[in-house]
């Protein structure tokens, strides 16, 4: 029963790896990660409900992710909404900034 | 007892005299003469007391040390090495005193003198030192003094091409000998290099040492003596070492340091008495480059080439008396020659001095332009063509003795070379200093009293230094051996005659050729024009080296250019390709942008998860 929950939150969590990675777009960089998150949520809610040993707090650990995620959701975008701003685009190959 | 213990003061004074002079530099023109002279003059006074003195004393300070080995710093004073000192000192201050003419305008005189000082310096160290070691440090300095003087008009490029030669090929002969060293560091019981030491050691053979070493060791001896004292096939670097002014020709190329090699055999003689073998590759190697060098020098064109290979036959006489045992003799013919060479090259000096030209074609009819020269000259060219009762003829008559007791071919081939020796001193004589003037000698005129006098001093010795050892008066050998009865030393009348004769007929072929005219030298050139020009390229001995050694050599030396171009560099440029490579290659990974950190941190995130689980399943 486990192994299904982590296979699953495995596969979520690769497709979003290879988002964050790959893809140009920043606001689909950022739904990318939400989806890593969502791949751990459900990590933590698999191993509280079948770990080796039960316990409600992986649930609530969710709970605290989820809002973490949201704050940083809305970070990310307030973040994008200034880059777009300021440069015109959000296209990720745009900016090397850190080449400098 | 007092002089010969400051012996070790003697050659210092030609190095304080090195040292002054350079210094000061160019500003010290004026007393540059002054002061390389004053140097020589110390050390002659000082050899002069020491030899008068004539006793044996020995010294030295300890050197280095290392686990019981000892290598010392000593002086010894014997009979022989007092009496070269003092040829040594009197030839380089008549020198010294003759160049303040000589070289009077060139630029660097001073340079000149710090030069002629050092030679001065190394070549007395050489005669004093007690070992083989120091010996050989006093050698290799002598011949860069050569090098340094052969090249001092360096703007020539045939000066310095000859300088190169003659640091080259003796190089060849003092790798003989530091082997030569080596090995009797190494067979000598205590390694002990000194001479003493050698003396007891080898003495009667008492057979501390294998025979066959002993034959090697003076055979690597003999090398390095054949490399320095010019004889064949290493002779090569005498004549072109006439490029270096003449004052130095006569100082270093023909009466002290192509002397050393005779002077570093009869030193280490007791060697050589300990090998037959030895003793006969002397005798023959001698005698073949005495008359070897005797007709090279017939058919020279050049005053001062003409009188090298008559060194290097000269030479080769010492040598041949050497090999016929006759210690005495080499030693009696080395201080003759010092001087009657000396007197020879500085009167050709002062020949090219007046005329400015040294071709013997385009000299002639000096005689009345310059007597004093002419006669001085004539002294000199009597003395070496072995004239009664000139010094040359004493020396001479010795060696040819000893050789007749030892073995008639080596006195045929001596006496042969007698004769050509004479006939080369006549066609040079007469050339230049008889008949009608010739162009370049109109213009000639006599030189100063300060060229002179040096000169007039040497005739006078080459003239009475004879007399040391006559028949009728052994002292010079009686005063080497210290005191034993000379063995060799009892020349018969005939063999007086038959030299002196034999002399005279050269001298008589010689005015009947170039005075008389009777004989057309020309009619033997026309007919055999082969000979005569390979005579005057020296047996083409040069052309075999450069065929045989020079350019195999340089065919190596290309071969590893090409090597190092290609390989080595090859190897070096590949290094320095891989890391700019490599550093583009990881230059090319800094984008700056974030995904791609990103992308390398994963797949550096996995690498480690691999390896980390990879070591559950291999440990």
């Amino acid at each position: 029963m486990l192994a299904s929950y982590l296979t699953m939150a495995a596969i979520l969590f690769c497709i979003g790896l290879y988002g964050a990675l790959v893809k140009r777009n920043a606001v689909i960089v950022l739904l990318s990660i939400e989806l890593m998150l969502n791949a751990v949520n459900l990590n933590l809610v698999a191993f509280s409900k079948y770990g080796v040993v039960p316990s409600i707090n992986g649930q609530i650990f969710a709970l605290f992710t989820i809002t973490v995620a949201a704050a940083e959701a809305a970070v990310g975008v307030a973040v994008l909404i200034a880059l777009f701003r300021a440069r015109g685009t959000i296209k990720t190959d745009e900016f090397d900034e850190l080449r400098r | 007892m007092a002089y010969s213990e400051s012996a070790w003061l003697i050659p210092l004074f030609p190095l304080a005299a090195f040292l002054l002079l350079t210094a000061w530099g160019r500003g010290f023109r004026r007393w540059a003469p002054i002061v390389g002279a004053a140097g020589s003059l110390g050390s002659l006074v000082l050899s002069i007391l020491v030899m008068a003195e004539g006793v044996d004393y020995r010294d030295r300070i300890n050197w280095i040390k290392i686990d019981g080995l000892s290598l010392s710093l000593g002086y010894e004073v014997t009979h022989l090495t007092s009496l070269m000192l003092v040829i040594v000192s009197l030839v380089s201050l008549l020198v010294c005193v003759y160049s303040a003419g000589y070289m009077k305008n060139d630029e660097r005189i001073t340079v000149f003198y710090g030069y002629v000082s050092l030679f001065v310096f190394s070549m007395l160290g050489l005669v004093l030192s007690d070992n083989m070691l120091m010996l050989y440090l006093f050698w290799e300095l002598v011949g860069v003094c050569s090098f340094l003087l052969v090249g001092f008009w360096y703007h020539k490029p045939e000066a310095k091409a000859a300088a190169k030669k003659a640091f080259i090929v003796t190089r060849i002969g003092d790798a003989g000998l530091l082997l030569a060293v080596l090995l009797l560091f190494w067979y000598m019981p205590n390694h002990a290099l000194d001479f003493a030491g050698i003396q007891n050691v080898f003495h009667g053979q008492s057979g501390a040492v294998d025979d066959g070493i002993t034959t090697l060791i003076a055979l690597l001896v003999f090398m390095g003596a054949v490399g320095k004292s010019g004889q064949f096939p290493l002779h090569v670097w005498l004549p072109d070492a006439m490029e270096g002014p003449t004052p130095i020709s006569a100082l270093i190329h023909a009466a002290t340091m192509v002397a050393a090699g005779v002077f570093l055999i009869a030193r280490t003689f007791v060697l050589f008495e300990a090998s037959p073998a030895a003793m006969d590759t002397v005798a023959y190697v001698g005698a073949f480059t005495a008359l070897f060098a005797a007709t090279i020098a017939l058919a020279q064109h050049d005053v001062k080439r003409i009188l090298a290979y008559s060194t290097i036959s000269q030479l080769g006489y010492m040598m041949l008396a050497l090999g016929v045992g006759s210690m005495t003799g080499a030693i009696f013919h080395l201080m003759t020659h010092a001087f009657f060479k000396a007197l020879l090259f500085l009167a050709a000096g002062s020949i090219i001095h007046a005329a400015h030209k040294q071709d013997i074609r385009e000299l002639g009819g000096l005689g009345s332009r310059m007597r004093v020269t002419s006669i001085l000259f004539g002294i000199g060219a009597l003395a070496l063509s072995g004239i009664p009762p000139f010094s040359g003829f004493w020396s001479k008559d010795a060696i040819l003795s000893a050789a007749l007791d030892h073995n008639p071919v080596l006195f045929v081939a001596g006496l042969l070379g007698a004769l050509l020796t004479s006939l080369y001193m006549a066609r040079l004589y007469f050339r230049v200093f008889a008949g009608k003037p010739s162009a370049a000698s109109e213009g000639a005129h006599e030189s100063p009293a300060v060229m002179l006098i040096p000169m007039i001093v040497l005739a006078v010795l080459a003239v009475v230094a004879g007399f040391a050892d006559t028949p009728w008066n052994e002292w010079l050998s009686g005063w080497l051996l210290g005191g034993e009865p000379s063995a060799h030393d009892s020349s018969s009348p005939t063999v007086m005659i038959v030299s002196a004769a034999v002399s005279l007929l050269g001298l008589y072929i010689g005015w009947l050729a170039y005075v008389k005219k009777t004989i057309r030298p020309a009619s033997v050139t026309e007919a055999m024009p082969g000979l005569s020009k390979w005579l005057e390229r020296g047996y083409r001995i040069d052309d075999l080296f450069a065929s045989v050694i020079v350019k195999p050599y340089r065919m190596l030396g290309t071969g590893a250019k090409l090597f190092d171009r290609y390989v080595v560099d090859g190897v070096v440029r590949l290094t320095a390709g891989a890391a700019s490579g490599l550093g583009r290659m990881t230059a090319a990974l800094q984008n700056g942008q974030v995904q791609t950190y990103g992308i390398a941190a994963v797949l550096g995130l996995i690498v480690i998860i691999v390896v980390m689980a990879g070591r559950r399943f291999w440990s």
